[in-house]
């Protein structure tokens, strides 16, 4: 029961939420993510983490005829990923108190239900619902981008929108052809899909059927083409969903709907994913350098350290499973509060071009710490959050195939490089006329920034515990991928 | 039975209201007219009705005849009202028009139950002709005029293959019955080549009724100038008929020579969806868009038909109804938006805010055409790439689902028209306005779109 409310509170609320007008919508919405978070809390005092069956389970037959049932339920990886949902969206309310958008309502209606359906994508333990709520993810995030956007956003949402729903066939496909495969009168149960056996030329197909929806919403080098001019033309709080939360749902599917369901599918084409991630690594990192636009420096960034977890999953071991499910905690803690920073910035020079800035930490010495902390944490400093999911991840892939992994292991330095860029072209240096009255941040900023900070830390010295919750599922579904 | 004697009926005394002075009173009579038709359709089903068995070699109900009945006499509800505009100008005959529709609906329902391909012919005719007045009833419009034109001659044409092509089965196989072809063609060790012509000509026929590429290029021009309810008309109540017909003489008759038909229908099917889809990506009205889109429908719907096999007749059935509600609504909000505008895209624009309700109606229309979930169109879709998935025809449901994709394109660019462009400066100040019937009528199907698309087995279980 306690995943249902997990979707249903702030499901409901997003439903009620279009009929209250004013400024009361912003301060509901972020009553209603609190409480949801409050349930994630209690949900995860709950949770013992050496079992292996979801937890906290619900199933009712929806559509009894086609053997569908709505069921949800948690382990180890989808705990961690509702986790950060919960946690990232009270944040990415609050970040916009203080700003006004038109039609409040609609707006925080759809971030509600942007997260209804992210806890659905975690939590669905049957293929029909997981591919309903996967679809539902993407028409709130559309509408966010579309309507509140930036100056092409109509071209450059289409053009996002037109991608994923690809994908997403894409999927249907996969998903309904391994519905017709289960015995009997059918059922679309994830652990009857799992004890589908296909010959290895058929897992080769449904593998890119499956594999390319997740790429694309990752996303993996070259289906990537959507992600930089998405994330720019976005308002801020949609890219922090679609950076922090959203781009996980790919991750995600690829251990949960992809290594378990067709390993020899992975077994032929892991090494090519590896490859193309590893492109993506190399390419993203090498245009974030030279980019003089806040935002899509970091969207090229969070391009390049996907790459990272798609190699460390693909690399099939412990420690890049792992690794990349910490990493996504990490990854989104990180990335929303850069984009936070990088949306204060903006707001207060009105600009986001890296060249007009300089200077500005000496009129903001406590936005300066915060963003240090948070880019330190992105470069994978020691002690941060970074560090334990790249250090895993890395150590995954070098255990593949050492080449590979030195090549990879090129994106700490290439972070290093682009981030400290970055901090010191926008934060150092001399100040000039437009940096000259920047002000710190106000009390409501530093409320989002402050848990992000705590949690970098935590993560950073503390990743046992986080670890521990994953451990028993990953190993589980690694069993089942390798067989092993 | 029931059904078609009350329809028929109805329709002689429509005619006769004409003579009323006032009309008002025409559009609830054909209303409940309908609703007798439906009731005749139920007391049909549960048996209760005295002509259930009549006429077993001419006519007959099943489940499936009954679904497919209903469907249509449900739409011609819905679509009925929305006629209001036209009933209400000068020139207008109401009485004839509410006539022609309720003999229309007579050709309709024998289509979907028929046991003699003669019953057939005279269903399609029925149903033909009441089209092409119809088409042609917007007197002071000469595309409307042309469209009619046009229909009629490819329309007759069709037909006059469609009859050779039976007249060929009686050769070959000495009936008109359905049961008895199939009689022989189950026994008949050698069968004729006539048979196969015979099979194959009856096909196109029914094929170009339907607008199945290659058959298809009457269909753009012809709803294009239809008036916009009729247009409703045809793409939805035509196709449902047309689809029962087909589905039911390949799998009374034919279902042994399925080897043979389904290429044939495989490769129209294939052209059908590439050839509606992309065309209808050309398009800068949203009229000729949805002209396109009913091709591209048509050819879902043939492929659950190619599949043939347990999952195809819900498919069929489920994805009729699905998208001849939200058909039904896209044309009814295009009716509405017509009378301030025109019916390119560009007369949608912002009216999100002009007309909330007329915008979130033709939003979850989309989103159903479409086939986003949590929508009718959706679980229609999910039942036809089913059906597919489970005849190993994955190759077609790959060339389908990418023509998906494009769909999303031309249908998203409505819902992007309606939200997020500002209107044009010329219609702001035109206030939109919508008539309590037509709010009554889209409400519901809007209604009934969300309702199938959250819980299908409230339909399914129907049939």
């Amino acid at each position: 029961m306690l995943t249902l409310s997990l979707i249903l509170i702030p499901a409901i609320a997003s439903l009620l939420l279009p009929f209250i007008k004013g400024e009361i919508t912003k301060t509901i919405a972020f009553v209603v993510a609190l409480a949801e978070l409050a349930v994630a809390l209690f949900a995860i005092t709950q949770f013992s983490p050496d079992t292996v069956t979801p937890q906290f389970a619900y199933d009712y037959p929806w559509i009894a005829s086609l053997g569908v049932h709505f069921s949800g339920g948690m382990d180890g990886i989808s705990m961690l990923l509702v986790l950060l949902t919960t946690i990232l969206t009270p944040l990415i309310v609050l970040s916009t108190f203080g700003y006004s958008y038109n039609h409040s309502s609609a707006f925080y209606a759809l971030i509600l239900l942007m997260e209804a359906a992210l806890v659905g994508v975690f939590t669905s333990q049957d293929a029909f619902v997981f591919y309903l709520f996967w679809e539902a993810a993407l028409i709130p995030v559309y509408f966010l981008a579309a309507i509140w956007g930036g100056e092409k956003r109509i071209a450059i949402t289409f053009k996002f929108f037109i991608y994923t729903i690809f994908g997403s066939l894409f999927m249907l496909v996969a998903l309904v052809y391994l519905y017709m495969q289960t015995p009997g009168n059918h059922s679309s149960a994830i652990a009857d899909i799992y004890k589908v056996a296909l010959d290895s030329h058929t897992q080769s197909w449904v593998f890119w059927a499956l594999f390319i929806a997740f790429a694309i919403k990752m996303p993996i080098f070259p289906f990537h083409t959507w992600q930089p001019d998405t994330y720019t033309e976005s308002p801020t709080p949609a890219t922090m969903l679609l950076s922090g939360i959203m781009l996980k749902m790919g991750i995600y599917g690829v251990i949960r709907w992809l290594l378990p369901i067709v390993p020899a599918g992975v077994a032929q084409w892991s090494t090519t994913v590896i490859i193309l991630s590893i492109i993506g690594i190399i390419y993203g990192s090498i245009i974030a350098i030279q980019q003089k636009d806040l935002k899509k420096l970091l969207a090229y960034s969070s391009f390049a350290h996907v790459g990272l977890m798609a190699a460390g999953v693909f690399s099939l071991t412990l420690k890049g499973m792992q690794g990349a499910v910490i990493q996504m905690l990490a990854h989104g803690i990180n990335v929303v509060g850069l984009f936070f920073v990088a949306e204060i910035i903006q707001r207060r020079l009105r600009t986001r071009d890296i060249d007009r800035m300089g200077g500005i930490t000496q009129n903001t010495p406590v936005l300066t710490v915060f963003f240090m902390i948070l880019m330190l944490g992105s470069v994978a400093l020691p002690l941060t959050n970074g560090f334990v999911g790249e250090f895993l991840l890395l150590s995954g892939v070098y255990e593949f195939n050492h080449w590979y992994g030195a090549i990879a292991g090129l994106t700490i330095i290439f972070g290093a490089v682009y981030m400290l860029k970055m901090f010191q072209g926008v934060m150092f240096g001399e100040q000039n006329h437009w940096t000259e009255k920047v002000t710190d941040i106000t009390l409501t900023e530093s409320a989002v920034l402050f848990p992000l900070v705590v949690l970098v830390f935590w993560m950073g010295i503390a990743p046992g515990s986080f670890l521990k919750l994953t451990e028993p599922a990953v190993i589980q579904i690694l069993q089942l991928a390798t067989g092993k | 039975m029931l059904p078609i004697i009350v329809l028929s009926i109805s329709g002689i005394v429509a005619l006769f209201l004409g003579f009323l002075k006032s009309r008002w009173i025409l559009m609830p009579l054909t209303l409940l007219f309908i609703l007798a038709a439906i009731v005749g359709v139920l007391l049909d089903k549960n048996g209760m009705s005295p002509y259930a068995g009549a006429f077993p070699t001419m006519l007959s109900t099943d489940n499936v005849s009954i679904a497919f009945s209903g469907i249509i006499l449900l739409a011609a509800l819905f679509i009925v009202p929305l006629s209001r505009y036209y009933a209400n100008q000068e020139n207008a005959q109401p009485a004839e028009y509410y006539a022609i529709i309720l003999f229309s609906l007579v050709g309709a329902l024998m289509m979907t139950s028929y046991e003699n391909l003669i019953m057939l012919f005279v269903g399609l005719e029925i149903l033909s002709i009441s089209m092409y007045i119809l088409t042609g009833s917007d007197k002071d419009n000469l595309r409307s005029g042309e469209a009619a034109l046009k229909y009629f001659l490819m329309g007759s044409f069709a037909t006059g293959i469609l009859l050779f092509g039976v007249a060929l089965l009686y050769g070959a196989t000495g009936g008109f019955d359905l049961h008895m072809i199939a009689n022989y063609v189950h026994h008949s060790g050698n069968i004729s080549p006539m048979l196969y012509l015979g099979l194959s000509i009856v096909l196109i026929g029914i094929l170009f009724k339907l607008s199945i590429a290659p058959f298809h290029f009457w269909t753009p021009d012809v709803y294009d100038g239809a008036p916009s309810v009729f247009t409703a008309f045809m793409s939805t109540i035509v196709k449902t008929a047309g689809f029962a017909a087909l589905y039911k003489i390949l799998s009374v008759s034919f279902s042994d020579l399925y080897g043979f038909w389904w290429v044939c229908l495989a490769i129209t099917t294939i052209a059908t969806l590439i050839i509606g889809n992309i065309t209808a990506v050309y398009q800068t009205s949203f009229k000729r868009m949805l002209a396109y889109s009913s091709i591209s429908h048509a050819g879902y719907l043939l492929m659950a038909v190619t599949t043939f096999n347990a999952y195809s007749q819900k498919a069929i059935i489920f994805y009729s109804l699905a998208y001849a509600l939200s058909t039904i609504t896209a044309f009814g909000v295009l009716i509405i938006v017509e009378q301030t505008a025109n019916d390119k895209y560009e007369a949608f624009n912002g009216l999100g805010k002009r007309a909330p309700l007329l915008a979130f109606v033709n939003t979850v229309a989309m989103c159903s055409l479409a086939g986003m979930p949590l929508t009718a169109g959706f679980i229609g879709k999910f039942f036809v790439f089913t059906s597919a998935a489970d005849n190993d025809m994955v190759w077609i449901m790959i060339i389908a689902i990418l023509m998906s994709a494009v769909g999303f394109y031309y249908y998203f660019r409505v819902i992007i028209a309606m939200y997020m462009r500002p209107a044009i400066e010329s219609d702001v100040d035109n206030e939109v306005v919508v008539p309590g019937i037509y709010r009554t009528v889209l409400m519901l199907a809007t209604l009934l779109t969300i309702l199938f698309g959250l819980a299908p087995d409230l339909l399914t279980s129907l049939f």
